[in-house]
């Protein structure tokens, strides 16, 4: 009984991770019609830049607040500098493939290539007790973090002036700019705030889960797969695809270690056969 | 008339060039030239997807990585039988393709490319970790270059190996110039530039596409063959998304729907990935550089401002 509690918690708290990376990726697609394969590299970056952070000062919250914003205003540099200036979609994707081995690569000749794990914050340490069951309240402490994240973006989206430009912007782009809104710099900000989404994920992710080189490519997979099955531009989708696959994930490295990966592939091929567009994706 | 046989002659003249080459080169060099030759075969493959069908495939390592799996798996744990090992890859490795493009085009453009992403990831993970199978990270090495004695044909020498590889690159190009020249290589085009016209016009858009999707991944297959007996051995990154990539690079950066494209980015990819190595271990890093400047400078691929003077040689 206990195993199915614990592996599930675990299921939810990386699902929760998940999402704060599947939303930034599902935003930007819906108002840029990219898919950015750095997304990763975002996590990966933020965790180490945390991680550093964290050595030098030993505080949890500055190695979240540093990672997050270092890491939104290299996304910012990212759109504002190279992917603005291309016209076609499929070249943007592609440079953003050209990041991925550059922030990788880069992120290994800086930080090593062995696995690290940053300290947890000394309150979630160890486990906490509720009706005789023990359980990490890190974890917890991980959940309520992607809840906040998740009403948060809800809110931005549904009930401030920003969402509604944002909404308007992803149903008829030339439209909403035809009536003042700077779509431009509407992309720049959300494609920003999506970089410090993933690497908010990084530092929470990187004291629970170690981090490497080459996790950048393994959650930019997962987060892929979030996004195929929730689909593309749709935060509803990312949130329940996230937490869906988080779980899958996770049952299927403790049930079958070696056969992991398949079971986010039937899931995903499930879909793709019934609703290509994803569960709450347009067609 | 004069016009046309020009072609043939640089054809003819290239191939003697290509057959003399290992009489004058050291076996270093002659092994790069099966690497070069093997990519230009993957990188042919893949632009039948993306240059005449417009789908861009980033899961392209699937049918090459898992072709090379099976091909090393029975040459090792089952019999070195070359003409039933290099069957049952290729069968592999198209059956992949056939499978992947079931689910992959129910989508178009970035979905299309997120998706083949992804399933390819799958593969690459499930050789990574299901270690009792496949070796895990380690990959199997130690696999034997097929011996066709009933032929009187050793391909463990380089030398005959890069014979054998120039052969098929020969075939692979044959069969190419005549896909893409045949009514069917038209559709395909026709297809990439208007689907709903094609499609009213009575084509079967699906069928088209798929039966692409399905002779790309066979001549993947057949390159990942070549490259596993070359190297003597197998591991993830063969299926990995950075080989997807690499070989996605080759072909844009060479000119997308070119026939000489792919094979000059094949050429101009191995060769400065062999020279990058040599002096440092950050080849992930250039080759990153060399996405951004490509994609940033030259979209249409270094062939991309000659095409208008090439397409008269070349079929497009």
């Amino acid at each position: 009984m206990n195993f199915w509690i614990l592996q599930s918690l675990n299921g939810l708290s990386y699902g929760m991770l998940l999402f704060l990376l599947a939303a930034g990726l599902s935003l930007s697609f819906g108002l840029m019609n990219i898919v950015n394969l750095a997304h990763g590299s975002y996590f990966l970056v933020g965790a180490y830049v945390g991680l550093t952070v964290m050595e030098r000062t030993g505080n949890f919250m500055a190695a979240v607040v540093v990672g997050a914003i270092s890491v939104g205003i290299l996304g910012l540099l990212m759109q504002r500098l190279l992917l603005r200036r291309l016209t076609d979609h499929l070249a943007q994707v592609l440079l953003t493939i050209g990041f991925l081995f550059i922030l990788g690569d880069l992120s290994l000749v800086i930080w090593g290539g062995v696995p690290q794990i940053i300290p947890k914050p000394p309150l979630f340490e160890g486990p906490i007790r509720i009706m005789e069951s023990v359980f990490p309240s890190y974890r917890l402490l991980v959940i309520g973090v992607g809840i906040v994240v998740a009403i948060f973006l809800w809110w931005l989206q549904d009930r401030t002036a920003m969402g509604a430009n944002v909404r308007a912007a992803v149903d008829d782009e030339e439209m909403a700019g035809s009536t003042g809104i700077n779509v431009a710099l509407l992309m720049t900000v959300v494609f920003g705030l999506g970089a410090a989404m993933a690497a908010l994920g990084g530092v929470v992710g990187g004291a629970f889960l170690t981090i490497f080189p080459g996790q950048d490519m393994d959650v930019l997979l997962l987060a892929l797969v979030v996004v195929i099955i929730g689909g593309l531009g749709s935060l509803k989708g990312a949130f329940v695809a996230a937490l869906l696959v988080g779980l899958l994930d996770n049952f299927g490295k403790a049930l079958f270690p070696e056969l992991a990966l398949f079971t986010i592939f039937a899931p995903m091929a499930i879909i793709l056969a019934i609703r290509p567009t994803g569960l709450f994706g347009r067609a | 008339m004069r016009r046309s046989f020009l072609p043939i002659i640089l054809v003819i003249a290239g191939l003697a060039i290509l057959a003399i080459l290992p009489k004058v080169l050291t076996s270093y060099y002659v092994g790069l030239l099966v690497t070069v030759l093997i990519f230009g075969i993957f990188a042919l493959s893949l632009d039948l997807l993306l240059g005449h069908c417009g789908l861009p495939s980033l899961g392209h390592a699937a049918s090459f990585g898992t072709a090379a799996y099976v091909a090393g798996f029975l040459s090792l744990k089952i019999a070195n039988n070359a003409p039933v090992n290099f069957a049952a890859a290729l069968f592999a490795g198209g059956a992949v393709a056939a499978i992947f493009g079931l689910l992959a085009l129910r989508t178009r453009g970035i979905y299309f490319l997120m998706i083949t992403l992804a399933l390819s990831q799958v593969l690459w993970g499930l050789a990574f970790k299901w270690k009792s199978a496949t070796g895990g990270d380690d990959g199997m090495p130690g696999i034997p270059r097929p011996n066709l004695s009933m032929l009187g044909l050793d391909l463990t020498p380089v030398n005959s190996y890069y014979y054998f590889t120039l052969a098929l690159f020969v075939l692979v190009c044959i069969l190419m110039y005549i896909l893409i020249r045949s009514p069917f290589g038209h559709s395909l085009r026709g297809i990439r530039e208007s689907e709903s016209r094609m499609l009213a016009l009575g084509y079967n858009v699906w069928a088209h596409q798929y039966v692409a999707f399905i002779i790309a991944g066979l001549f993947a297959a057949l390159a990942g063959i070549l490259y596993v007996y070359y190297n003597n051995m197998v591991s993830p990154k063969d299926l990995h998304l950075i080989t997807s990539a690499k070989v996605l690079l080759m072909v844009i950066l060479g000119g997308t729907g070119t026939f000489l494209g792919p094979i000059l980015g094949a050429t101009l990819i191995v060769l400065l990935e062999n020279i990058v190595s040599g002096f440092t271990e950050r080849w992930l890093l250039i080759l990153g550089i060399i996405y951004v400047l490509v994609i940033m400078l030259a979209p249409k691929g270094l062939l991309g401002p000659l095409r208008g003077r090439l397409r008269r040689w070349i079929p497009m």
